[in-house]
């Protein structure tokens, strides 16, 4: 069977590490071709391939200033995979806040109770 | 009370879920909160639904096992067994949900005090990617194959900015 396109949509864009180590990149600030090069230490024609396959899927925009052709993330396209993450951390999220309010209740029923033991009742038990 | 903000979730390898989150507790009464079945009851279904059983039997080889009835109606169990248990400090257990009984995880838990509170994390380690794609998607109605390492980081911030 075929591999899944790498272009069907952000979450298959991202799968690829070197497409990663390019986003992580231009999240920073527009990079050139030759910027990409230079700071990953890959191949001109591989930087080049990926950087395709990230504009195809509008992870990666750009833009030409004279010569140069300058990309930057497209920080909106990175939504659903943000959104895919978010639902499973909004879950912990609410079992977190329930947490809080049992801890207070804790709080109160122990005041102080990392002290027990220290000097209230010390020696009276060897004495009896 | 001063509010703890939301859980972190990172995804610090294509196999593992790390769950953060600070509390303004001890550790000790976050252990008891995180292992008393009364409490979990409390807290364990979130805003999704009620809890119907928590077994809990914290020692070496014991099994755990906690049931929700979801706002949907349908039920939802996880069970498991611990390996380690160190009181107030660190628990090692497996983790199963019942709907993909093949897919055990092994969690790390750690209760660390800072200051005057303390943070917990809970580190899921699944043995294949789908896996743990399939257990961040459980929440959730859609599927997915493909996921991504540290850069839900960016997305986050770049997101919220928008």
């Amino acid at each position: 069977m075929a591999r899944a396109a790498t272009t069907t949509d952000a979450f298959n864009a991202v799968a690829e590490p070197r497409r990663r180590q390019i986003l992580t990149a231009v999240a920073t600030g527009e990079r050139s071709v030759s910027d990409l090069v230079a700071q990953l230490g890959l191949p001109q024609p591989l930087v080049s391939k990926h950087l395709r396959v990230l504009r195809e899927v509008g992870l990666v925009a750009a833009r030409d200033e004279g010569r140069l052709r300058l990309y930057r993330l497209n920080g909106f396209a990175l939504k659903p995979i943000y959104d895919w993450v978010k639902d499973f951390e909004d879950l912990w999220s609410e079992r977190f806040a329930r947490m809080d309010v049992v801890l207070t209740e804790l709080k109160q029923a122990t005041p102080d109770n990392t002290k027990d033991g220290d000097d209230s009742d010390g020696g009276n038990g060897d004495d009896e | 009370m001063t509010s703890n903000g939301p859980a972190v979730v990172t995804l610090p390898t294509d196999t593992q879920i790390l769950i953060t989150r600070e509390f303004d507790a001890p550790c000790h009464l976050v252990y008891r909160a995180w292992t008393t079945p009364e409490l979990i009851k409390r807290w364990w279904a979130g805003d999704r639904g009620e809890v119907t059983s928590v077994e809990v039997d914290l020692r070496p080889g014991g099994k755990w096992r906690y049931v929700m009835t979801a706002n949907g109606g349908f039920e939802v169990a996880f069970h498991g067994e611990y390996h380690e248990v160190v009181p107030g400090e660190r628990l090692v257990s497996t983790e199963i949900f019942e709907g993909m009984p093949d897919a055990a995880a092994v969690t790390t838990t750690t209760f660390t005090e800072r200051d005057s509170g303390t943070t917990l994390s809970i580190l899921v380690q699944h043995q294949t990617k789908e896996n743990r794609d399939a257990h961040v998607n459980s929440g959730m109605e859609g599927g997915m194959q493909e996921s991504l390492s540290h850069l839900e980081k960016v997305a986050r911030a770049l997101v919220s900015a928008e």
